[in-house]
């Protein structure tokens, strides 16, 4: 037979009348669709080269490029589609699983597009964000069910300011509003993006995460806003590091690719990232899908405490699991293992690497999970023993807000942050070619990622989204973040069945309290 | 009879709050306090009146005096039936009533002297009594309880508060601390059981405003074993309150620190001790912060206590004379009791104006 | 004085400086006009040195003790009072190509335009910022006293 390739999946439009030659689309392709012909005297265009990452349409000059998806069609059909047919002729070719980058890009149901917020009327006034004060500030760790205080009587009455506190809280995190940065290690993505992403959690007075790649030296100056992650792959775990930043995640699992470890290819373990990561330089690190010490949750308990001794209990310990139909009980193992917080990372979640047939079809949308997760803890009266942050997709301020609505003290955004600093979404973070210098190891694209600039836009993003939640609380008529997280009746549901509903814990919109 | 018709929805509701309280324990009767609540008529719409009077029943103090509401006869039956089971029967009768025309389709209206028994070794007689209240709440149609602590009642129906109070003959009572409700909810039905105060214990509630994180109030309490069963902001502030100060032993001024927290940015400024005392305070009680607009009189038998949210939407005015203390939505309706005042004073957000029961 | 440093670890490479420089120093000033309609070819003052991933744009940098000063024979290499920067007043320039002799950074070119003069970096008189900085898509040059 006649051998086949994957059909081309992008068409560069080049406009020539605007084409001035000047050839700044073929220095910066970095999968070289641009090629200056000298024979010719003009650029050529390779489109099967393509990738749809949009670097050389936004830096043309004269806005002669347009990226287009390729309308090249098979015959119309609900199941041999387009992508069916690509992904079958890719893997008769090589025999491998299907890589991809990013989170799960498939029509499942969007249930935040299926939610709608509150706001008051006449009967209660809502509050001018501008006038009034509005609190964002969250506390993330475990929280005591009762004060313990010790108070004096004087003439029958208490005098406030000499009451004394006897509870002591275990630490906790502090963060001014109630987003932070997901785990994207380094190795996964570039220095310059782990600087940005530090410097903007500095910034907003919020956190980053490590992920399972270590912290590279020069980062440990963020350390008070940084969480280290310890993964199954335990790259870059030493003492300094779990001293490092102000808390410690357990990675179990992550929304895009629940069930297996991490993917880094050798062609992102660069010689800085080998010794970050403490691996030879060039070899895959590929993190055992199970941590080979936690085969049940009491050996996880174990770990917990393990890394708690080792820290001397002055840092919280969070587990991160991916949601996964039994999200609710296993949560509640976690919490009861002794996590000070659970993440719990959604089906939409990203990834630098994962097998496309997993990120696609594995795990459950971080709505419900969420949702579940939050009543499942309610119910089983230990809600306050951990904090609960939602990962996975989230898209903008009106995502956030509903989650908190649903339960979570926090969000942590990965790849809306990954966008803030120029990705495309184009999903091939695992080639190591990021033409946005962000899921790169390469010298020639790392730079592209200035940190300063990044920084800046990542804390807009928060800045932009604080004041948008701000706003929609003031709305509301609440002042405090606090009132809204868990107050479900803050939401109503649009167009979901009654089982989706009683998941969710949501009336329908129309009817009143 | 609409004792229960509404019950599956939380109502929003804007009301007129009055409260006086006697701090020497002096026993007055009810006609102040209904003069008072009359003056802010145009604060109700006749959907809604009640009463709370600490102290009228001396001669009974140390049992359990449980107001009840009836919509039938076999409602009161298996009530009784259960009372039977867990309690001893000092007293029953009707609360006396005056037929007045504009008070109608009133319930069967009964209280009850009961004396617990078979109390549970790991119980407190306080949570037994509790969870009573919340099993005829919850569990038995068409029964309501209106109140159920000692030595107080809670009077309340759909009226105008002023003709509530002559159909209970509260001219007839004596009690150290009234407080009265005009209600204005801003739904049309209206029912005997979700007029004001609520109460629970010798707890009363009256309240003014809507509580934008009843969501969350509702389901941090689940997390303690109530059962918020009638959809009420009442019934949360009572809930609260009686978790705060009964449960977690917390005076009154620390539990107005959690339902009005102290906003982050003065606990910024507060002196090390104080400051890491209120953080704690606001991390544990998180869910605890009543968010909305709202002026609440709360009382037991030992205080009343009037508070505001923490930056004041509803009105809250309090004053003294003599060793009377007063909280009320209107100076008009103190003045309208006692021209004549020591001190009158407008209160701050979340900060609360306690009287208090002098031993 | 302002001048315009050179942040070589964020240098991408892309020539988007000479691409404006060029634009700027057109009859049209205008990015199509200037590449598709002027002939000759309009020249950039600047210019990106690049070996391997390391790169940078490299345009006069107005030295304080400037050698082309000291070395131009008819007085048309001269410093603007105002704003301290080096420029070449072409109708004095006599094309002796003794500026670029001395430059120690190779940054003055002969004009390609026609003339027989030097070309070099104005800092984009009459502009706020120069056009290079200002069309920098990372920063990595960047206009500062």
């Amino acid at each position: 037979m006649v051998k086949r390739t994957a059909p081309t999946e992008f068409i560069v439009e080049r406009d020539e009348d605007k084409c001035i030659q000047c050839q700044v689309c073929c220095r910066m392709c970095s999968n070289d669709a641009h090629v200056f012909e000298e024979d010719l005297n003009e650029v050529i265009t390779e489109h099967k080269k393509c990738v749809g990452c949009h670097f050389c349409e936004t830096l043309c000059p004269t806005g002669a490029l347009e990226v287009k998806r390729s309308t090249s069609e098979t015959r119309a059909n609900a199941n041999w589609t387009k992508k069916a047919l690509t992904d079958i002729t890719k893997q008769a070719e090589t025999g491998g699983i299907l890589l991809t980058g990013m989170g799960c890009d498939r029509p499942y149901p969007i249930y935040w597009d299926h939610m709608l917020i509150n706001a008051s009327q006449v009967t209660n006034p809502s509050i001018d964000p501008l006038r009034e004060p509005m609190e964002l500030k969250t506390y993330i760790g475990k929280k005591p069910d009762r004060i313990e205080i010790v108070t004096h009587l004087e003439n029958g009455k208490i005098d406030p300011s000499k009451v004394e506190l006897k509870t002591k809280l275990s630490t906790m995190l502090k963060i001014e509003t109630p987003i932070m940065f997901s785990a994207m290690s380094y190795g996964s993505i570039s220095y310059n993006a782990c600087t940005s992403l530090a410097r903007a959690a500095q910034q907003s007075g919020t956190l980053y995460n490590t992920g399972e790649g270590g912290l590279h030296k020069d980062l440990y100056k963020y350390a008070g806003n940084t969480i280290v992650q310890v993964a199954s792959g335990r790259f870059g775990v030493h003492k300094q590091y779990l001293e490092a930043g102000v808390a410690i995640e357990i990675k179990i699992g992550q929304g895009a690719k629940p069930g297996i470890g991490g993917h880094l290819p050798g062609e992102k373990v660069s010689e800085d990232v080998s010794q970050t990561r403490m691996i030879p330089v060039g070899s895959d690190a590929i993190s055992p899908a199970p941590h080979h010490d936690i085969y049940s949750i009491e050996d996880l308990r174990q770990l917990i405490y393990a890394l708690k001794e080792a820290t001397r209990y002055k840092k919280p310990i969070g587990v991160k699991i991916s949601a996964v139909h039994n999200v609710a009980p296993i949560a509640s193992g976690v919490v009861r293992a002794g996590a000070d917080y659970v993440v719990i990372d959604g089906l939409r979640g990203g990834t630098g690497a994962a097998p496309t047939v997993i990120r696609d079809n594995v795990g459950i949308p971080i709505e419900l999970a969420l949702a579940v997760v939050d009543a499942r803890l309610r119910e089983e009266g230990v809600r306050n023993h951990a904090s609960i942050i939602a990962a996975g997709g989230f898209r903008n301020s009106g995502d956030v807000l509903k989650a908190i609505a649903l339960g979570a003290d926090a969000v942590y955004i990965g790849t809306s942050a990954l966008i803030a600093m120029g990705c495309h979404v184009c999903q091939k973070c695992y080639t190591g070619k990021c033409n946005w210098g962000i899921a790169t190891q390469d010298p020639y694209l790392t730079k592209r990622l200035n940190p300063e600039i990044g920084a800046q836009r990542l804390s807009n993003l928060i800045r932009a989204w604080s004041r948008e939640i701000k706003e929609m609380l003031g709305g509301m008529g609440i002042n405090s973040i606090d009132s809204l997280r868990g107050n479900r009746e803050q939401l109503r549901a649009i167009g979901l069945s009654d089982t989706d509903m009683k998941l969710l814990g949501l009336k329908p919109a129309g009817e009143a309290w | 009879m609409q004792l229960m018709a509404d019950r599956d929805y939380k109502i929003s509701s804007a009301c007129g709050v009055l409260g006086i309280m006697n701090e020497n324990g002096r026993r007055f009767s009810g006609e102040n306090i209904m003069k008072g609540i009359a003056l802010m008529r145009e604060r109700s719409n006749g959907l809604g009146g009640g009463f709370a009077a600490h102290g009228i029943y001396p001669d009974y103090k140390d049992y359990y005096a449980f107001h009840m509401l009836f919509e039938t006869e076999i409602a009161k039956n298996i009530t009784e039936e259960y009372f039977k089971l867990h309690y001893k029967f000092i007293k029953s009768e009707p609360i006396p009533t005056r037929q007045i025309p504009e008070i109608k389709n009133s319930p069967l209206i009964w209280r009850y002297f009961l004396e617990p028994k078979n109390i549970g070794v790991f119980e407190t007689e306080s949570d037994f009594v509790v969870s009573t209240v919340m099993h005829i709440n919850q569990n038995i149609k068409d029964a309501f309880v209106a109140s159920s602590g000692k030595n107080m009642g809670v009077f309340k129906g759909v009226g105008y508060p002023e003709d509530i109070g002559r159909f209970f003959r509260l001219e007839e009572y004596g009690a150290y601390i009234w407080t009265a409700h005009g209600r204005f909810p801003t739904n049309t039905v209206a029912w005997w059981g979700g007029a004001h105060p609520f109460g629970l214990l010798d707890w009363t509630v009256v309240h003014n405003g809507e509580i934008s994180s009843y969501g969350i109030n509702k389901r941090y309490l689940e997390n303690y074993g109530y059962k918020c069963s009638f959809f009420t902001d009442t019934e949360v502030i009572t809930y609260l309150f009686d978790l705060l100060i009964r449960k977690h032993e917390l005076p009154i001024e620390m539990a107005a620190k959690v339902v009005a927290a102290t906003f982050w940015s003065e606990i910024d400024r507060l002196p090390e001790k104080q400051k890491e005392l209120h953080e704690t305070l606001r991390i544990i009680y998180s869910s605890a912060l009543l968010n909305g607009p709202f002026a609440v009189i709360l009382a037991n038998n030992n205080m009343m206590v009037g508070i505001n949210d923490r930056i004041k939407l509803r009105p809250l005015v309090a004053a003294r004379k003599d060793d009377f203390v007063f909280v009320s939505s209107e100076e008009s309706a103190i003045r309208e009791t006692e021209p004549v005042l020591d001190e009158v004073w407008t209160p701050k957000g979340g900060e609360p104006v306690i009287g208090r029961l002098k031993i | 004085m302002k001048k315009i440093v050179i942040r070589e670890e964020y240098c991408i490479g892309c020539r988007l400086c000479e691409i404006h420089c060029l634009v700027q120093h057109s009859k049209s000033k205008e990015i199509i006009k200037a590449y598709k309609g002027e002939y000759p070819k309009p020249m950039s003052r600047v210019r990106v040195e690049q070996l391997h991933h390391l790169s940078f744009a490299m345009q006069c940098r107005h030295c304080e003790d400037a050698p082309c000063l000291e070395a131009c024979l008819s007085g048309a290499m001269h410093r603007d009072k105002k704003t301290g920067a080096v420029l070449c007043d072409e109708d004095k320039c006599v094309g002796c190509w003794m500026c670029i002799m001395v430059c120690p950074f190779g940054v003055i070119e002969r004009n390609t335009e026609g003339k027989k003069i030097a070309s070099k970096c104005d800092l984009c008189t009459g502009q706020e910022k120069p056009v290079c900085v200002k069309n920098c898509p990372n920063e990595a040059i960047v206009y500062e006293e």
